[in-house]
């Protein structure tokens, strides 16, 4: 895949402290256009204090951070247009049905109702999902539920989308499917910010970056990484990093 | 047999969470359950220490019955639930005593058992079991379970959502309680772990698909390859597929896994390739790990 040398997201020396206590330590990085980037690190390094900070949802102690194009600290409202994101922990409404939950994202990212109808029907159309599109989310399989908290992210046609976990607990064959997902995706030009626990699933990102307490201890393509630490794969990476 | 389930079956309103699930475990068996979210390994679980009533079938751990000996069983089980669910009012060391004291024990007793477990943690005793990071919080849920020191450890998922060298150190963790003599059953939705254990039931849909030792498990006589490519191999993945003699092909990691529908086709399928332009592709025969395994199981079923 060609990636462009627009960086859609751009992080200097980003700090975020709680007290004392520092969750992330001069964060530089960015990420560009239309590439998949694989954000990891160990749980509590610091992972998702970063996300929110990049969404919108919480400001920076200090540092200068864009999001497509716009300032963390003044132009919060703009980039939470501009994105889309995904948790495994709550993504989708589990007491609304399925064409329900698609079209309250749609209302909240102000599509018009042309456009939503049009749309909606795509894709339940796409996911096979017509079939069922009255039922609540909460009566889905998992493995479905994911693949649609996706599409739904991903309604508005963002810039970037953000990832959190969003495979996590569901069967390999499904998780195989979800990346196809975000490969088709990436072709639509959306950059994807995507965090896991599975180590195979870092291989599919364009480059990752690897956090270890508050700071970015190695970022770059995964051949590159598993040339630089001599490991066969991304998980033997993670393990050399992390475990020091 | 340490647990012997026969014959269960257990429905929810309209859905059949198990049918007909039977298996035993051995004395000091590590034994997994390998399934994805949704297969039945919680609801299994919950009716193995006595938290639920099958509809049919029974269930006895070291001979006492579930449903009508639940008192003994509980005194020599250990249970650690999917979810968390240790007193997060209470601190580390006040959760601790109060699990040795609700068995009438103390945590002197049997500190020897979860010393190396505990001992990573103690550091925090007196902080809020709510206030610790997920790998903690599961440290001392293991040492809850253990402090007793059950006859059957029963692991419900301990490593979803955990990070991969936490997920390690557990396992590490995990072959040293089973050195002790006590029999561990866990479930989990990772196939590498599936490796670490000495049987796994694979699980799906609320049926039991294969019960073996995790290297033996599903079809061996399936051909499996792997493709390389140093221009990444997404690019060539709906080509593959479109090929008459694939059965399946996925992602892998930095490589393609490929089935085939029989062993002669692959010389058909290396001179098609050979066609793509692609100089950097590499394609060889693999050995199928417990993923591709797995993979191959559940795709039949679907």
């Amino acid at each position: 895949m060609t990636v462009a040398s627009e960086h859609i997201i751009e992080v200097k020396d980003m700090v975020k402290k709680f007290g004392s206590f520092v969750a992330n330590d001069r964060l530089t990085f960015h990420v560009y256009r239309g590439e998949i980037f694989g954000f990891l690190g160990a749980n509590g390094a610091g992972k998702t204090t970063a996300i929110r900070i990049l969404c919108g949802l919480s400001y920076p102690t200090s540092g200068e951070i864009r999001v497509a194009g716009h300032d963390v600290y003044h132009e919060r409202e703009k980039i939470k247009r501009k994105i889309g994101y995904m948790s495994q922990k709550f993504s989708l409404y589990e007491d609304l049905t399925v064409s329900e939950n698609i079209r309250l994202y749609a209302g909240i990212y102000r599509l018009n109702r042309k456009q939503i109808n049009q749309r909606e029907e795509q894709l339940l159309e796409r996911l096979g999902l017509l079939p069922i599109k009255n039922r609540l989310i909460r009566d889905i399989p998992l493995g479905w539920k994911q693949k649609l908290a996706f599409s739904v992210a991903i309604f508005h046609k963002p810039d970037i989308v953000f990832l959190d976990e969003p495979t996590g607990g569901v069967d390999p064959i499904t998780r195989r499917q979800f990346w196809e997902m975000i490969h088709d995706a990436t072709q639509e030009g959306i950059t994807v910010f995507v965090t896991t626990h599975y180590m195979d699933e870092a291989e599919y990102c364009d480059r990752v970056s690897i956090m270890v307490d508050g700071r970015i201890e190695a970022l770059d393509k995964p051949a590159v990484l598993k040339k630089k630490f001599d490991s066969k794969d991304m998980n033997e990476v993670f393990l050399k990093l992390a475990r020091n | 047999m340490s647990l012997n389930v026969n014959h269960i079956d257990k429905s929810f309103d309209l859905t059949r969470a198990l049918k007909q699930v039977d298996f035993e475990v051995k004395d000091g068996e590590l034994f997994g359950l390998i399934g994805p979210d949704g297969a039945g390994k919680s609801t299994l679980f919950r009716i193995m220490v006595s938290l639920l009533i099958p509809d049919s079938g029974s269930c006895t751990m070291n001979g006492y019955d579930v449903v009508s000996q639940y008192r003994d069983v509980r005194k020599i089980i250990g249970y650690m639930p999917g979810r968390f669910s240790l007193y997060m009012d209470l601190s580390v060391e006040e959760n601790l005593a109060f699990y040795a004291r609700v068995f009438g024990t103390t945590v002197k007793a049997n500190y020897d058992l979860i010393k190396d477990v505990y001992q990573q943690i103690e550091p925090f005793k007196k902080r809020l079991a709510g206030r610790l990071s997920g790998g903690m919080k599961q440290k001392l849920a293991l040492s809850c379970a253990l402090i007793h020191r059950p006859d059957v450890l029963i692991l419900d998922e301990p490593t979803t959502g955990v990070d991969a060298v936490s997920r390690r150190e557990f396992w590490d963790m995990l072959k040293k309680i089973q050195g002790e003599g006590i029999t561990i059953v866990v479930s989990t939705p990772y196939m590498d772990e599936a490796e670490m254990c000495d049987r796994v039931a694979l699980i799906q849909k609320g049926t039991i698909l294969d019960i073996t030792n995790p290297l033996e498990m599903g079809d061996d006589d399936v051909p499996l390859f792997a493709l390389r490519s140093d221009r990444g191999v997404y690019t060539h993945l709906d080509k593959i597929r479109k090929l008459e003699e694939c059965r399946s092909a996925w992602l892998f990691g930095d490589e393609l896994h490929v089935t085939l529908r029989s062993h002669i086709d692959a010389s058909a399928v290396v001179s098609t390739i050979e066609c793509w332009n692609d100089p950097s592709i590499r394609w060889t025969s693999i050995t199928p790990s417990v993923e591709d395994r797995f993979m191959g199981l559940i795709q039949e079923e679907k």
